[in-house]
This record gives structure tokens, sequence and C-alpha cells, in this order.
């Protein structure tokens, strides 16, 4: 069918409310911080003149000691949750896509985690995990009340438990895009692979790992991108603490910005958290889009 | 073709492990709600509640929860229609209509989709106090649209590139223009994916925090996430409270899922992995 002209004209009413609503909500913000970052600015503190520094910021970013800890906490945070998430990820995918009774039953069950508010996921867990009432002392050390560790107090324990919930929680999410990977297996090769002896470990390293690399690849980019800005979850469970071992740099930086009132320095940190996602995102981009290339070739 | 006795048997542990990993600690929730406050605070932990009502009431009358799930109601539900009214010609053009540069717009709003919410939150904050919009409930949708409407293009475009362009390309020769192609044709046959968008985008603006943390300060106005974030006893932690707050901002969340599974899955997987 040919596309006459009015339908580009009308193609482009019809698109225009949502680029417009984007463009004032989410571009002009974004490119708005990144001018904000370049001024030494204050809200507390309206005596202060605001000040354009240039780069001073980031220059002082680049010698914060908190963030540096801020950063390495966030960089442990992404590299371990994103590492499990995938791990069960693919493993829910794996139970899920077989055929047997029941089966959207337990789709809906496993799903309910990434339904559920983060904030109700992070009360939920700190109850849990709680050193007296929490179903995690008593499921581990019983009657032994001496016994009970208070989880979230100790900067260990407490960056183990912030990791863990976010793999309880998203795990589903990675399950789905792995799931739909598996879908587009046809069920032909694993039939043909089992007349020829292959077990089912072998099937699976030898026949469904490489065909799911573009959705495990998908599944790391989101997720990691969405690790990068934990926020709900540390302000819900442990507000950075104890001390500062779970105090990631979104975190750091919404203090800054919105507690300390900060606005010069706050948004650097989250320009620089943004530019970092944005780099990883390319590079994984790079990556999958010349595997495509290949394949397309091949 | 059939399984073999060790594939049955992972499966079925696959199967319980999954759901009860999913569930249980849910369930744990679920049962502290339904304690006493001697029971919540007992040492070592109960198992079995009472089945005491109080601290739902509690909840419900003392902290207000009606308010808060009123605020979220309204608040979810405008962003859901919103921004699928503002969604769905937009998708409908990107999918069928050849647009130049749809590769490109397609591409920036996944790239928006990505921005981290601190980046444009300071921002979004200075506008809103200029409009007007601080502690208003339209000055927090108007966020969650620009925010949903990245996932619900995409999600709708999908849908709409699988529908078949025949029926479509009659009506158009029958001389409908384009509007009148996408609301007699195209909607009723996209039941299902505007469906699976609306879940989506009702999910997002029920579960969000960081924003409405910052938007709405006056707890008259606060939505569900953030009173149950706050939600503070005048001496302990009010654990019974939360539990029951958890339970009443969850449930018609859970039951939509369920219900839904089919439509979330394919929806959510639409554009991530197929080609």
């Amino acid at each position: 069918m040919t596309t006459p002209s009015s339908d580009q004209t009308t193609g482009w009413i019809m698109v225009l409310p949502a680029l417009a609503c984007i463009a004032v909500f989410s571009l002009y913000p974004a490119m708005d911080s990144f001018f904000l970052s370049l001024y030494r600015l204050y809200v507390s503190l309206p005596g202060l003149e605001t000040s354009f520094i240039g780069f001073g910021n980031y220059e002082q970013l680049f010698r914060d000691p908190v963030a540096h800890q801020a950063f390495l906490t966030t960089l442990g945070f992404v590299i371990l949750s994103t590492t499990f998430e995938l791990l069960l990820g693919t493993g829910i995918a794996l139970v899920i896509h077989e055929r047997f009774k029941g089966r959207g039953w337990v789709r809906g069950s496993v799903l309910i985690p990434w339904a559920i508010p983060t904030v109700v996921a992070s009360q939920m867990w700190r109850f849990l995990a709680n050193d007296q009432y929490g179903a995690i002392n008593f499921v581990l050390f019983g009657d032994r009340v001496n016994a009970y560790v208070p989880w979230l107090a100790d900067p260990w324990t407490a960056f183990g438990v912030i990791v863990m919930v976010d793999v309880w929680k998203t795990s589903s999410f990675v399950g789905l895009l792995v799931l739909a990977g598996l879908q587009v297996i046809p069920d032909g090769i694993y039939d043909a692979a089992r007349i020829d002896g292959a077990t089912a470990w072998q099937r699976f390293w030898h026949i469904t790992l490489p065909l799911l690399k573009p959705a495990l690849l998908a599944a790391l980019l989101f997720r990691t991108i969405d690790a990068f800005r934990v926020f709900d979850l540390i302000f819900v469970m442990t507000q950075g603490g104890p001390g500062d071992a779970t105090q990631v740099i979104q975190f750091y930086g919404y203090k800054t910005l919105f507690t300390e009132g900060r606005v010069g320095y706050g948004t650097t940190i989250s320009v620089t958290v943004f530019v970092a996602t944005l780099i990883l995102s390319l590079l994984y981009l790079l990556t999958v889009g010349s595997k495509l290339l290949e394949r397309e070739r091949a | 073709m059939k399984k073999t006795f060790s594939e049955r048997t992972a499966l079925i542990t696959g199967i319980l492990l999954a759901v009860l990993g999913s569930l249980l600690p849910c369930l744990w929730f679920v049962l502290t709600s339904l304690k006493s406050q001697i029971q919540v605070e007992a040492i070592p932990p109960h198992w079995w509640p009472d089945g005491s009502l109080a601290f739902y009431q509690s909840a419900l009358v003392d902290h207000q929860l009606l308010n808060y799930v009123w605020n979220s109601v309204i608040v979810a539900s405008a962003t859901t229609v919103i921004a699928l009214v503002i969604a769905t010609p937009a998708a409908y053009a990107l999918a069928r209509l050849r647009l130049t540069g749809t590769a490109w717009i397609l591409g920036g709003l996944l790239c928006v989709a990505m921005f981290p919410p601190i980046v444009i939150a300071g921002p979004v904050w200075q506008i809103l106090e200029r409009m007007g919009g601080l502690n208003t409930h339209w000055g927090l949708v108007l966020p969650y649209v620009a925010l949903t409407l990245p996932l619900a293009v995409w999600i709708l475009a999908t849908f709409f590139k699988e529908l078949p362009p025949e029926l479509e390309e009659a009506a158009r020769i029958d001389g409908c223009t384009a509007w009148q192609a996408l609301c007699k044709v195209i909607l009723p046959l996209a039941a299902p994916g505007l469906f699976t968008a609306a879940i989506v985008t009702f999910i997002y603006a029920w579960n969000e925090f960081f924003f409405a943390l910052l938007i709405l300060t006056d707890p008259d106005q606060q939505t569900l996430p953030v009173g149950i974030a706050l939600f503070q006893g005048e001496f302990t932690m009010p654990w019974g409270e939360i539990a029951a707050a958890s339970v009443i901002a969850t449930a018609p969340l859970l039951i939509v899922v369920l219900l839904c599974q089919r439509g979330i899955i394919s929806g959510l997987s639409a554009g991530a992995v197929k080609e």
C-alpha cells in the first residue's frame, strides 16, 4: 500500500502528543539537570550566591570518598543481584515453559513478587529479617533465641539481605524475558537431539543456552540499568545504613539533592549515574547489535 | 515426547521451589496481619494467627488507610487512561503509517525509558512548583504519564504490527481516513493489547514511590506506597498495621495478575526479545 502524504501529516499529529509529553517531563528535565550540575547551588541557603563553576562539581565528586564508597557499593549490588537474577530467572523460565496441569497458576504465582509494590516487598522483608520477631531467625534457629541474628544491623548481612530481596523481587521479570526467548526455539530441535541420545543437561547446554543468548543479553541490559537506580528498597529497608554499608549512589544523590538541598552537587551525582548507565547500555547494544548482524550475514 | 522419571522429578522440584519461594514470604506477612499485638511481639514468633482483624481496623481507622487507597486509585486510573489515550494513536502511526524516522522514534523511546528517575526528578519538581502542581494528584499524574508512555507505545506498536493488514487496507480503499481506520478497525481488534498496556501502566502508577515521595508531602494527598513506607507508630514499629495495610494495597493487584498473567507475560516480552 502506498502511503499518501496526508498519512504523513496525520501520523505526525498522532505521534506529537506523546513526544511533547515526553519532551517536557523527561528530555527537558534531563538536560536541565546537566546544566544545574555546572552551578554551585543550595536550596536551603538563599543567602549564598548561585555561581557557575563549570565542571567544579564533577571535580569534587571525583575526590569525594563517600561517593567512591557509594559507587563501589552500587557496583557490588549490581553485579551480585543481576548474576543471581539471571541464574534464577533462567531456572524459572525453564520451569514455566514446560507443559503441565495448572501452569497458569504457577505462572501467576511466580509473577506475584514482580507485581507487589517494591515498598510493600521491602517492608515485608524488613519484618522477615527482624532480629526479634522475624521469620528468618525463627526458621534458622527455632527456639534458640540467643542465636538470633540482627540481619539489618550488621554491614555485611544487611548488604546480603538487600541483594537477596532484589533477587526475590525481580527474578520473575528475568524469567519472563527468558521465557519469551524459549518460546521461539522450535521443539523439533529437541526431539532430534533426544533421538541422538543427548541428556537433558546436554540439550540445555548445547541447544537452549546458545539460542537464548539474545534474550539473556536483553535481560542483562534491563536488569543492570534497573539495579543501578535502586532506591525504594534502600529507602525503606536500611536508609543506606548501618553506617554507609548499603548507601548506593542513587540514595546518596537523593540525600544530597533533596534532604541537604545541595542542588548543584546532587544533580552532578545523578547525571554521573545517568551517563554511566547510558555508556553501559550502549556497550550492550553494540555487542547485541553486532551479534545480530553476524547472524544476518551467516 | 514422554518425559523420563528424572526429568519429571526435576520439573516437580522446580515448580515447588518457584511457587513456594514466591509465596511463602508473602504468606508470613498475611499471617502477621491476622495476628494480635501480643502474638506479633512474641519471641520466638508464633506461626499461626488468632484470626484477629484488629490490625485491619487499626490500619483503616487510626491510620486512615482508605484515604491513601483513594489517592492511589485516582492517580493510577488517571495515569492509565491518559497514557493510553496518548499512546494508542502514537503506536498506530509508528506501526502502520510508515512515518519517516519511525525507527529513530522507537529507539529514542527505549532510551528515555532507561533514564534514572533521579536525573529528571529535580527539574520536574521545579516545573510543578511553578505550575502549582506540588501536592496535587494531577501534578503526579503528569510525570507518570510521561514515564509510562514509552513502554505503553512499545507494547501497543508491537501488538498493532501483528494484526493482519488486510482488513485495514480494505477500509482505507473504501475511503476511511487513518483516524477512522484506527477507531473502527484496529481498536476493536486490539482490545487484548490495550488491556495489557493498561495493566502494566496501572501497576507502574500504583507501585511508584520515588516521585510520589517528592511531589506529595501532604499526608492527605499521599498514595499507598508513600503511606506504607512512612508508616510510623508512636513508640515501636507497628508491624501488624503495616502488614494489614500491605495486604489491602496488594490484594487487588494480585487478583489482576493471577487472572491476566497470560496478557502480562506476552505484553512484557513484546519488543524485548521478539525480532
